[in-house]
C-alpha cells in the first residue's frame, strides 16, 4: 500500500499544506501510492499513542518525512529530529522551512523586544509576565531553516509552492530516486513582460500607485515592472511560482515579486546581486526603503537578517 | 492530584496546541487546559516597514485564511493613509473574499469535520480521515476536490496567487476586471452555488440529524457572541460595525475603531495564545458555570447577532436554523451547521457581485500619499472578528501593530467547551480513543 509518508508542520503558517490539497485532481490520483503514516493536519495519529498512555514521544518511521515552517522554539526542534530520525528522505516544504520565510523577519529584533510588544506592549493586552510553562515550549534564539538544524535531502521552496511541484516531487521519490531540484532559472527568465534593459529612473518607487499597463492586453505588452520603476525581486528569485507553465504569480496579478521562492541557487548572494541587476537598469538601490527587510524578505534565516546594533539618534 | 490525559498533537485543526486533561484519584476531570504553543512575533517584526507592505506580509499569518488577513490589512492601510478605494475596488475585494471563503468552508466540512461524521467519531483514526471519507463517498469526494481546485484556479488566473493574495493594495486594488474574465468566471460561480445547495442539502439529510445527540452535549456552553453586521442588521463579511451579544441576546454595536473599549486581552501564564474577553462584562473569568467575559467569534457567533443573511437562499436557511435553535443557538457543534449556511451566502454573493455591471468598472485604485496616522481595519474572517490596529509615521512606515484575529477571540471558549466535553465525557478514569477524539470534536467545531 504505497510509500510511507510522515508529515509535520512547525513555524509555519498552513498555507504548504493548502497547496497540497489544492494539487486537485492530480491528489486523487497520488493519493493510493501514498501511506500517510502521520499528518496532524488530516490524520488523527497522536505523539504519545492514541490515549495519551506513553511516556515517549514518537512519530512513526516512514520513507518520506515532509516538513513546513522554520524552527521557532525547542519543541520545534524536537519534532525536527525526531522526523529526521524516523525519515529516509527528508523534504524541507516551503520557504519557511527553506530560509525561514516571513516568520524570519523576526530575526531583525531581539526575541525579548518582541514578546514584551506582544505580551506588554499591545493596547489590547493587560501587561502581563511572558507565559511560562512546560506546556509552552521556549523560544529559539532566532527562527532557523531547517538544514541549519538537521541534515535535508530535497527543497520544494515557495510561499506556497506550486503543487505542480510538490507531485514532481513525489513522483520522482516513488520512482526511485532520491534527489530533485527545481530547474535553476530566474523569475525574470519566465516572465513575458517587455524589457528595453533601461529603467524609467529616479529614486525607486513604492508601491503607491498601480502600474501601467492595458488590461485588455497580455503581459507581453507591459513594461518590466523593475523598468517602470518600482521594486522587483524577480532577477534574483528562484522561478517556479506558477508551476510548470505560467507566468510569475505576482506579475499576473500586475504586482511586483518580492521573492517567495528564495534564491537561485544555494550559497547566492541575492541582496549584492539584485544592487547590480537595479543599477543595470538605472536604478539607485539606495533609494529603495526598508531595503534590507524588502530584500530578504523570505530568507531571513541563515544569517541573512540579523539584529543590527542600535543607530545612535534612530 | 491524580493523572493528566495529554492529547498532542490537537488533529484536523489549523494550528499547534494540545489538551491536558486533568484528573483526581477518583479518575473524574478536575481540569483542562488548551496549551497554544506558536507564536511568532508579527507585532513586533512588521514596525518600520512600509506600510503599503503589510497587505501581502500580513496574509502570511495565516495560509487557511490569507484574504482575510489581507483585506482586513488593505482596510487599515486605507485608514492611515486616509483614502477611500473607488466602488469597484471595493467590489473586486469582495469578489475575491468570497470565492476565498467558499474554498475554505468546503476544506472544513469535508476534510476537516467530515471524518467525525462520515465515518464516526469513534472509528479508529486509520480510517477517521479524508482518505476515509474519499472511500467512503468517492463521487463526493471527486466533486469536492474539484470546488476547491476550481476556487483556487478562479483566485490564481484573476488575482495571481490564492495563497497569500498580492491583489489588494492601499486605495484599491492592483488590476480591473476585464469583461472576458468576467464572463469566463461567470458559469463557475454558478457551478459553485450549486455545490453549496448540494452541501446544504447533504449535511440536512445524512449529517446533522445523525448527530443532534452530539450536538446537543459535546462542548455546550452558554457564552456571548462577537460579529460584523451591515447597518441593516444584515450579516456582511468586508464591512460594518461590531455586535457584541450577551448569552442572553441582549447587545451592544459599536464601530471598529471603538474595540479598545469593548475588547480586551488577557494573558495566561500556559499558552501563547491571549484571551480577549468583553471588558464591560467584568474581569474575564474562564468558569464554566458562571463564566465571565466569555464571547465567541466565527460563523456561529455571526449567524446569531445578524438580524438577517444579506442572500435569498442563506436567509432561508438562518430561518430554518432559527426555529429549530432559537437565537442565540448555543451548541457549539452548531458552528458546522452555521458554516454551511454562510457557505451559501458566499456562493449567492460572488454571482451577484459578477452580475453587477460596475465590477468591471476600470476605477479601481484612488491616490495614495504616504502619512502619519491611525487605522482600524476590520474583516469577517472564516474564523472570527478580524482586527488590525497600524500606525504609520509621516513616511507611510509603520510604528504600531495591533492584531486580534478570529480564532484568539475563541481561545476562552474553546477551553470552556474542552472542559464541559470532558467532564461530560469522561468518568472513574475511564476514557478510550473515541471519547478523547469527541473532546476534540469540541475543539474542532471552532475550525481554530
Ligand atoms: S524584474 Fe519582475 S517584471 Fe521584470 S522581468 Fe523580472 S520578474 Fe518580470
Ligand atoms: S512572483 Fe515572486 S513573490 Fe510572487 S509568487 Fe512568484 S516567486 Fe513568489
Amino acid at each position: 500500500m504505497g510509500v510511507t509518508v510522515a508529515e509535520e508542520w512547525l513555524n509555519a503558517c498552513s498555507g504548504c499544506e493548502i497547496s497540497i490539497l489544492n494539487t486537485g485532481e492530480a491528489l486523487l490520483d497520488l493519493l493510493p501510492h501514498l501511506n500517510f503514516v502521520h499528518i496532524p493536519v488530516l490524520l488523527d495519529h497522536k505523539y504519545f499513542g492514541q490515549t495519551g498512555e506513553k511516556t515517549a514521544f514518537e512519530i512513526p518511521e516512514a520513507v518520506v518525512g515532509i516538513i513546513s515552517g522554520g524552527v521557532r522554539n525547542e519543541e520545534h526542534k524536537h519534532v525536527l529530529n525526531e522526523m529526521r530520525q524516523k525519515s529516509k528522505i527528508l523534504i524541507a516544504l516551503g520557504s519557511c522551512a527553506a530560509y525561514g520565510g516571513i516568520p524570519a523577519q523576526a530575526n531583525m529584533f531581539k526575541n525579548d523586544e518582541i514578546l514584551e510588544k506582544v505580551f506588554r506592549g499591545s493596547p489590547s493586552t493587560n501587561p502581563s509576565p511572558n507565559p511560562e510553562h512546560s506546556d509552552v515550549p521556549k523560544w529559539t534564539n532566532t527562527v532557523q531553516a531547517l538544514d541549519e538544524i538537521v541534515k535535508v535531502d530535497l527543497t520544494i521552496p515557495g510561499c506556497p509552492p506550486h503543487p505542480d511541484w510538490i507531485a514532481d516531487a513525489i513522483l520522482a521519490l516513488l520512482a526511485g530516486k532520491t534527489a530533485w531540484a527545481l530547474p535553476e532559472r530566474s523569475v525574470c527568465d519566465t516572465c513575458p513582460v517587455i524589457r528595453e534593459k533601461k529603467s524609467v529612473g529616479g529614486p525607486i518607487k513604492r508601491g503607491l500607485t498601480n502600474l501601467d499597463f492595458d488590461p485588455e492586453a497580455g503581459l507581453d505588452k507591459m513594461r518590466c515592472i523593475n523598468e517602470q520603476g518600482f521594486f522587483c525581486i524577480g532577477p534574483v528569485t528562484l522561478a517556479g511560482c506558477a508551476g510548470k507553465e505560467g507566468v510569475p504569480r505576482c506579475v499576473q496579478a500586475r504586482t511586483p515579486c518580492r521573492g517567495c521562492f528564495g534564491p537561485i541557487r544555494k550559497g547566492a548572494r541575492p541582496m549584492v546581486d539584485m544592487m547590480g541587476a537595479l543599477t543595470s537598469v538605472g536604478l539607485d538601490p539606495k533609494t529603495l526603503v526598508d531595503r534590507r527587510a524588502i530584500m530578504n524578505r523570505y530568507i531571513g534565516a541563515h544569517g541573512y537578517l540579523t539584529v543590527l546594533p542600535a543607530r545612535p539618534g534612530k | 492530584m491524580g493523572k493528566v490525559i495529554n492529547i498532542q498533537p490537537i488533529t484536523r485543526i489549523e494550528g499547534h496546541a494540545k489538551v491536558a486533561i486533568h484528573l483526581d484519584d477518583a479518575g473524574n476531570v478536575v481540569e483542562t487546559k488548551v496549551h497554544v504553543q506558536a507564536l511568532r512575533g508579527f507585532e513586533k517584526f512588521c514596525e518600520g516597514r512600509p506600510a503599503e507592505e503589510m497587505p501581502r506580509i500580513v496574509c502570511h499569518i495565516c495560509g487557511i485564511c490569507p484574504w482575510a488577513h489581507h483585506l482586513a490589512s488593505s482596510k487599515a492601510v486605507d485608514a492611515c493613509f486616509g483614502v477611500t478605494p473607488p466602488p469597484a475596488a471595493v467590489k473586486l475585494r469582495r469578489l475575491m473574499q468570497n470565492i476565498a471563503y467558499i474554498g475554505d468552508r468546503i476544506l472544513h466540512f469535508y476534510f476537516l469535520a467530515a471524518p467525525d461524521f462520515v465515518i464516526g467519531p469513534d472509528a479508529d483514526y486509520s480510517v477517521r480521515n479524508v482518505l476515509g471519507v474519499i472511500q467512503a463517498v468517492p463521487d463526493i469526494a471527486r466533486q469536492v476536490v474539484k470546488m476547491r481546485q476550481m476556487t483556487a484556479n478562479m483566485l490564481e488566473d484573476f488575482a495571481g496567487r490564492a495563497i497569500h493574495p498580492t491583489f489588494s493594495q492601499a486605495g484599491g486594488v492592483s488590476k480591473p476586471m476585464t469583461e472576458k474574465e468576467r464572463s469566463a468566471m461567470l458559469p463557475l460561480a454558478q457551478e459553485l452555488l450549486e455545490f453549496s445547495q448540494f452541501t446544504m442539502k447533504f449535511a440536512k439529510d445524512n449529517v446533522f440529524p445523525k448527530y443532534l445527540d452530539a450536538i446537543k452535549t459535546i462542548g455546550v456552553i452558554r457564552v456571548g457572541y462577537l460579529g460584523t453586521v451591515r447597518e441593516d442588521g444584515a450579516h456582511d463579511f468586508y464591512d460594518g460595525k461590531l455586535r457584541l451579544m450577551k448569552p442572553d441576546g441582549s447587545y451592544e454595536d459599536f464601530a471598529y475603531d471603538q474595540y479598545l473599549d469593548y475588547i480586551g486581552e488577557w494573558v495566561e501564564p500556559w499558552s501563547y495564545q491571549k484571551f480577549p474577553y468583553a471588558k464591560k462584562w467584568g474581569q474575564l473569568k474562564l468558569d464554566l458555570d458562571d463564566p465571565v467575559g466569555v464571547y465567541r467569534t466565527n460563523c456561529l457567533a455571526r449567524v446569531n447577532v445578524v438580524d438577517q443573511m444579506a442572500t435569498p437562499l442563506a436567509q432561508a436557511e438562518l430561518e430554518e436554523f432559527r426555529a429549530a435553535f432559537g437565537r442565540p443557538a448555543h451548541f457549539t457543534l452548531l458552528y458546522h451547521y452555521a458554516r454551511l449556511i454562510e457557505l451559501l451566502q458566499c456562493a449567492e454573493q460572488a454571482l451577484e457581485l459578477l452580475n453587477d455591471p460596475e465590477i468591471t468598472s476600470r476605477d479601481i485604485r484612488a491616490e495614495v500619499t504616504p502619512k502619519a496616522g491611525r487605522g482600524v481595519g476590520c474583516v469577517e474572517a472564516p474564523r472570527g472578528s478580524l482586527i488590525h490596529d497600524y500606525e504609520t509615521d509621516a513616511d507611510g512606515l509603520i510604528t504600531k501593530v495591533n492584531l486580534i484575529v478570529g480564532t484568539t477571540h475563541n481561545n476562552a471558549p474553546i477551553n470552556l467547551s474542552v472542559f464541559q466535553a470532558a467532564k461530560a465525557l469522561i468518568h472513574d478514569g475511564k476514557y478510550d480513543q473515541g471519547i478523547l477524539n469527541k473532546v476534540e470534536m469540541a475543539i474542532r467545531a471552532y475550525d481554530p
